[in-house]
């Protein structure tokens, strides 16, 4: 029997037992006297039918899941015999959650074995760059621009305007970067791409460079990441083996080469400065700009530096086109979102979407509402310095715009559900904590305030001048998001004040809600 | 397991050197440095700085500032758990205590037979199969209480 099994190799899925999982098929199969041929692919995203099984059959790929160690010799036997089987799901595709996606950034994710660079291939893989070569370096970022894809990392800055500027800035030597420092609570879809389609970085990074006019790059990713720097590395070899990176990649008139750098664990080191700084060998502590890193980025050299999702979204853009990624999406929000659903949901994973979703479909119809099956009170979108979503504000799209008109922010697309046993005070206090463990110490308000917030809240929690302490937060807030050189301090206020604002009763607030620092 | 190699002036001064022709070769070496020695042993400071033209105040600036960077041995085993909102939304705080309250430690802290350091992680990227932890570098999601009394009684084996 030749039937190809998959079983994600995805550190999300060997967190809840993907090895052990495989080394069951293996051993079952050997019982039997069959060897599997097993492909360790990426994750589809469905985290909570994870670890999930997939076999290949005449009619496509059949999946099944949570599939545990021990169901394994049970599931081989039906699987064998085409009989169903408890955790059975259907043809993969038919998935309802799956097939509701719009897949355009992980089209191949959880499809191909992401150690084969034939597979990548055979999916699509390098037609993005094919085409950048025939373009040319202009058109391949008019291309960009045209698409309208802005930085997935959070700021949401056109991607393709940023381009532009470090091509029209003259130097010898010029870099590209790329942000793999996910430090925001509730994301990881850095991490699957990488571990699921890391050819897709090569080829983004590749086309960016070949635009740009920069021969090298770097991939900072956090060392909580050790799967994802595994699996980068090895990608880059086989790629660099194969004629994909160094010199005259794939056979045009153009070096590039790249290598992973592994952060150490310092939120602050994904803002783009601080990482920069990381990359050089300092102390990751953020830079005042201008100059602008595409003027004077890594060693003072004009620099790309673009989150993971944007520079994996490229590659489709220029195989596909600019308008077919334009026509999704919303107002000022083109394309698609990797949507990450986390925390106390029932169905958490990746959900990769058109802007313009509600929060209340990704989080009631989507996420299924909560793991613990209590009512939904409070999300937080966008990581430690989003702001947290009351019911109330479900209506909300998924676009940048809409959500910074509500005081919040999109981030990297990670949505993290509360159920009603939430504390918002607590959550505010860890807000601040939080800021005060990873400013770089740059600026007062943010080293100093967060701290002062830490104890502010503290004094509420336990009913000490409540009203008086409930001003000081409120101004602390308003000194930090207008005294701090970049978003940790400046924006650590909206989880604090929007938690203050929508949840007022779980700080003891007698008095009407306070005005939200503007 | 951590299993570190003692401490070798020479074999740090070789460490140093296979990484200086890269560019910003700072962190690569300091990752290296306690890859072999399982911390960043401050005499290894001087020989940074005089390797990359720094001076040791910038070094010890750079081995402080990241969290990752040890500055003295840890346990044989290290335990992380995740701090973060996501784990936090699904129990995270309450299985933080157990886990203090079953090594007598508290976070930040090595058991005084020198078996397990218990340390906080901020978001491991687990972030749907809340709460998640990492032994010695194994990735562990969705913990709860049993889950996680099996991790603690592993690294007391
Ligand atoms: C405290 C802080 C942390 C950040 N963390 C990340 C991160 O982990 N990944 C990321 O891509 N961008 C992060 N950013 C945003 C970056 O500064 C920058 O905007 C981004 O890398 C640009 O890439 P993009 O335009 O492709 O989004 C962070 C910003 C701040 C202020
Ligand atoms: S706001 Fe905080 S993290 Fe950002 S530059 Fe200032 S001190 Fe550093
Ligand atoms: S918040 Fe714990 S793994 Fe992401």
């Amino acid at each position: 029997m030749s039937a190809r099994f998959f079983i994600p190799g995805d550190a999300g899925a060997v967190a809840v037992g993907a090895d052990e999982v495989a080394t069951a098929f293996e051993a079952a199969a050997t019982a039997k006297g069959l060897t599997l041929d097993i492909v360790r692919n990426g994750s589809r995203g469905l985290y909570w039918l994870e670890p999930m099984v997939e076999v290949e059959t005449a009619a496509g790929r059949v999946a099944y899941g949570p599939v545990s160690a021990d169901d394994v010799p049970a599931l081989l036997e039906a699987m064998l015999a085409g009989e169903p089987h408890a955790l059975l799901l259907g043809p993969t595709e038919e998935i309802p959650w799956l097939k509701r996606q719009t897949r355009l950034t992980f089209a191949r994710c959880g499809i191909v074995d992401p150690r084969s660079l034939e597979d990548y291939r055979a999916h699509g893989g390098y037609k993005g760059l094919e085409n950048a070569l025939a373009l040319g370096a202009e058109a391949t970022i008019e291309a960009v621009v045209q698409s309208g894809l802005r930085g997935r990392g959070g700021a949401g800055f056109p991607t393709g305007i940023k381009w532009r500027t470090v091509a029209a800035t003259q130097a010898e030597q010029k870099y590209i970067v790329c942000n793999a420092d996910e430090g925001d609570s509730g994301t990881f879809a850095d991490r699957m791409i990488i571990e699921g389609d890391p050819f897709v970085m090569i080829e983004g990074m590749t086309i960016s460079g070949i635009a740009v006019g920069a021969t090298r790059g770097y991939l900072y990713i956090r060392s909580e990441y050790p799967h994802a720097v595994a699996r980068m590395e090895e990608a880059i070899r086989t790629a660099r083996a194969a004629g994909y990176l160094g010199r005259a990649v794939a056979g045009s008139a153009f070096d590039f080469d790249m290598e992973v750098r592994v952060g150490a664990g310092a939120y602050v080191c994904g803002e783009e400065t601080a990482l920069l700084e990381s990359l050089e060998g300092r102390r990751g502590v953020v830079r005042a700009k201008p100059p602008l890193p595409a003027h004077k980025g890594l060693f003072g050299k004009p620099t790309v530096i673009n989150n993971v999702i944007s520079l994996a979204t490229v590659p489709i853009i220029l195989a596909e086109g600019a308008a077919a990624y334009r026509d999704f999406g919303m107002g000022r929000s083109r394309g698609t979102m990797p949507i990450q659903i986390a925390g106390n949901v029932k169905h958490g994973g990746l959900y990769e979407v058109a802007f313009g979703v509600t929060l209340g479909e990704l989080v009631d119809e989507i996420g299924g509402g909560t793991a613990s099956g209590r009512p939904v009170r409070a999300v937080q979108v966008g990581g430690p310095l989003g702001a947290y979503f009351p019911r109330a504000l479900f209506d909300t799209p998924f676009d940048y715009e809409a959500f910074a008109g509500k005081d919040g922010l999109i981030g990297h697309g990670g949505i993290v559900v509360f159920d009603d046993t939430v504390d918002m005070a607590k959550q505010a206090r860890f807000a601040m904590e939080f800021c005060a463990l990873e400013s770089c110490g740059k600026c007062t308000p943010c080293r100093i305030g967060s701290t002062r917030g830490v104890e502010t809240v503290d004094r509420i929690m336990r009913g000490e001048d409540r009203e008086k302490n409930l001003v000081v937060l409120e101004d602390l807030c308003h000194t930090m998001k207008f005294g701090s050189l970049c978003a940790l301090g400046g924006f650590t206020p909206y989880p604090v004040m929007s938690a203050l604002h929508h949840f007022p009763e779980d700080f003891g607030a007698t008095t009407p809600v306070l005005e939200a620092a503007r | 397991m951590n299993s570190p190699e003692p401490w070798s002036a020479a074999r740090a001064a070789e460490i140093i050197a296979a990484q200086l022709d890269c560019e910003g070769p700072a962190l690569p070496i300091l990752h290296a440095i306690q890859a072999t020695f399982g911390f960043v042993p401050e005499a290894v400071e001087p020989m940074i700085a005089e390797a990359l033209n720094l001076s040791r105040a910038e070094v010890h600036g750079v081995v402080t500032f990241y969290h990752d960077f040890r500055r003295k041995p840890a346990g044989r085993h290290v335990l992380k758990l995740c701090r973060a909102e996501a784990c936090q939304s699904m129990g995270a705080d309450a299985l933080a205590t157990r886990a203090e309250q079953a090594l007598g430690i508290r976070f930040g802290e090595t058991t005084p037979d020198g078996r397990v350091t218990l340390e906080p992680i901020y978001c491991l990227g687990l972030c749907a199969t809340a709460p998640s932890a990492m032994l010695d570098g194994r990735v562990i999601g969705r913990l709860d209480a049993r889950r996680l009394d099996r991790l603690v009684s592993e690294t007391q084996a």
